[in-house]
């Protein structure tokens, strides 16, 4: 991939895409393989918000521009449009992309669809969530960064990049361990979490950038691929036991107290 | 004395407040500091309202709003009531100066960014599940309808408020207005899993935008139903529907519960008949109180409890004690912690036990866990408990 600017006027790209939203209960849907979307909300995956926060930090730091691209999906606006009032200067909606397609097909999808965007490449930086309640695995930055022909490193908690277009990227590991690392630019970022929490924006903001902003709706290409992997069964973890609470007065809680400890041998 | 009126401030700014002489009057301040000394934080605050206005006038704008300073404003109305030249401080100036403030911050406190973004993705500050909003009817004792359901028109839509319908402890005044509504006859219904937050603590910390989007959505939803009025257990929802959402046209009687209940107390006296034996101290609320001077109504309910005697604070009626709750407050205790202000409801709660009384009785869903959170960090949890008048009124009737 041709190389962007220098980091005095970067270029980043970030990726953020739409998860179920965990506030309310999941339903498997009848078909006993995927979650039943009637009742499913979507929200921005919080590694993906990440993201966009640790390229807005390093827009302001080095200048430059962010440009935002999202896959298509119910309530998606609402979260392009925030990004707009946060301080991007671009937003992207791919669209046409099959939902059932899995994550690491999607990726793909995207990544091969996004260079054909106009003046959107070449960029420094691409940064992503490592990770989504989606795609466990992470494989969303990797494949990006294999389509596009760019190393990835994830798992990201501090990144910066200095006038000679490399970044210099911090991960941590168990123990209290930091590890940091240098990749020549362009590369793919996998945000875990931003140098700082996301910035709140207010509302009047948001719907200013409603009001005025623009988002662009890019047609995704044909899918290249298929997903490798077939989800066989999608249920609710059996629950084994369950928690007795314990309701009355002193006495009778402390009878029942006793009545559990003599039935297990412990009186 | 200062009265509650509907506001007159639609898209008013800050900048275009300044820029008229009408607006530029609401900076006719005398420099008198009753402001300064009233505030509850005013000895921890930089900016008091004394000086801020001072600065406003002098031009030091762009000093005011790059402090953090005015979040420690608990939207009280101690000021506003105190002023001499009854500004609009509390309801017009200081919000209008929180908005340029929360636009301006680098960093909005983590549990305040949280309440909001929750309250505008979920309809309530908690980030609960807006399909769980109604789940606590399943526990009442007497019908609670839904109005979709009814489909016909009622008397009393009423907004039952976030923190009745979700806080474990809200519920138990959600259950209890639900058992005095059925007592008294009344034709009621509420919006179930279609209510949301009425959003007056987002207009009074700055976050006017959510207020704006809160208030079209619930005017949107009103408009789908027929009903005679509003009913509301929270005061600051009861503020929001009375001052606020006439601005856009919203033209509805709107009554908070207790004062509701207090004006048909002769038709509940004979189900209050169990003795309940408890002395009891009343807060009043800075909202339902202070800016309302709904002082007379909580307190006719409790003396009309079998068993029940009445004691005053210190503090009491317009010069109640702030629990810190309004405002954004209630999300900004660890903000407040940090900066070293010292926690309000501790006070209020110190001069409560001083009374002797064993039940703090209060009319605002917001001062349940504040206040219980007090008592047990003061101690005085073994002593004292804290009762909504609802609860208290709901207890004293037999099944």
């Amino acid at each position: 991939m041709q190389q962007g600017g220098m980091a005095g006027a970067m270029k980043i790209l970030v990726l953020l895409k739409m998860v179920p939203d965990v506030v309310e209960e999941l339903e498997v849907a009848g078909d006993g393989v995927s979650l039943d979307r009637g009742f499913l909300r979507l929200i921005i995956n919080e590694r993906d918000e990440n993201a966009l926060e640790q390229a807005l930090i390093l827009k302001e730091r080095h200048q430059g521009t962010v440009v935002v691209a999202a896959p298509e999906a119910p309530e998606v606006d609402d979260v392009l449009y925030t990004a707009l009032a946060r301080g991007a200067d671009r937003v992207l909606k791919v669209t046409g992309l099959d939902e059932e397609l899995g994550s690491r097909a999607s990726a793909g999808l995207l990544a091969a669809t996004l260079p054909a965007v106009p003046d959107l490449f070449p960029v420094d930086l691409v940064l992503t969530g490592c990770q989504a309640i989606d795609d466990l695995d992470g494989l969303a930055g990797p494949v990006v960064a294999e389509h596009l022909g760019i190393p990835y490193l994830g798992i990201v908690t501090g990144l910066d990049v200095d006038s000679l277009n490399v970044a210099h990227l911090s991960r941590e590991y168990s123990g209290g361990v930091r590890g940091r690392f240098e990749v020549d630019l362009p590369a793919v970022v996998g945000i875990q979490g931003a140098e700082k929490p996301p910035r709140y924006v207010p509302i009047a903001k948001v719907r200013a950038a409603m009001a005025s902003g623009r988002i662009e709706s890019i047609p995704a290409g044909a899918a290249a691929e298929a997903s490798l992997l077939d989800v066989v069964e999608m249920r609710r973890p059996v629950v084994a036991e369950r928690a007795e609470m314990i309701t009355g007065d002193a006495d009778q809680i402390a009878a029942r107290i006793c009545e559990i400890l003599d039935g297990r041998g412990l009186l | 004395m200062a009265q509650a009126t509907v506001l007159e401030t639609r898209d008013l700014t800050l900048d275009g407040l300044l820029a008229t002489p009408a607006g530029r009057a609401l900076l006719s301040c005398i420099q008198c500091g009753t402001c300064a000394g009233t505030c509850p934080y005013g000895d921890v605050m930089r900016n008091t309202p004394r000086r801020l206005i001072g600065m406003l006038r002098e031009g030091f704008i762009e000093e005011v709003i790059a402090s953090d300073d005015l979040l420690s404003c608990v939207t009280c109305y101690d000021c506003w009531a105190k002023c001499p030249r009854g500004l609009r401080l509390t309801d017009v100036l200081l919000p209008l100066v929180k908005e340029q403030v929360l636009l301006r911050l680098p960093q909005v406190p983590a549990e305040l960014q949280s309440a909001l973004s929750n309250t505008l993705r979920y309809g309530n500050p908690m980030g609960e599940s807006p399909r769980k909003r109604a789940a606590w009817v399943e526990s009442a004792a007497v019908p609670v309808p839904l109005l979709r359901d009814l489909g016909r028109p009622v008397d009393v839509l009423w907004i039952v408020e976030c923190y009745a319908a979700y806080y474990p402890r809200g519920q138990d005044n959600a259950r209890a207005t639900a058992r005095v509504l059925a007592a008294l006859g009344v034709d009621f219904a509420i919006l179930g899993n279609e209510e949301k937050c009425a959003g007056e603590c987002a207009r009074l910390v700055g976050e006017t935008g959510l207020f704006d989007t809160l208030r079209e959505q619930n005017l949107a939803t009103f408009g789908k139903y027929e009903f005679a009025r509003l009913l509301t257990s929270d005061p600051h929802a009861f503020d929001a529907f009375s001052y606020v959402y006439p601005m856009l046209g919203f033209r509805r009687p709107v009554e908070h519960t207790t004062p509701f209940v207090a004006a048909r107390l002769d038709e509940l006296k004979p189900r209050l008949t169990r003795e309940l034996g408890y002395r009891v101290t009343y807060h009043d609320s800075c909202v339902l109180g202070r800016h309302n001077h709904l002082h007379d109504e909580p307190r006719r309910i409790l003396e009309a409890l079998p068993g029940v005697s009445l004691v005053e604070m210190t503090h009491n009626r317009d010069n109640t004690i702030c629990c810190g709750g309004g405002g954004g407050g209630m999300w900004l205790d660890t903000f407040y912690k940090a900066k070293g202000h010292p926690r309000l409801s501790d006070r209020r709660v110190e001069e409560a036990a001083a009374t002797g009384a064993d039940v703090l009785a209060v009319s605002c869903p917001y001062e349940v866990p504040r206040f219980e959170d007090s008592l047990k960090v003061l101690g005085y949890d073994d002593r004292m408990v804290v009762r909504d008048v609802m609860e208290l009124t709901a207890e004293a009737m037999e099944d």
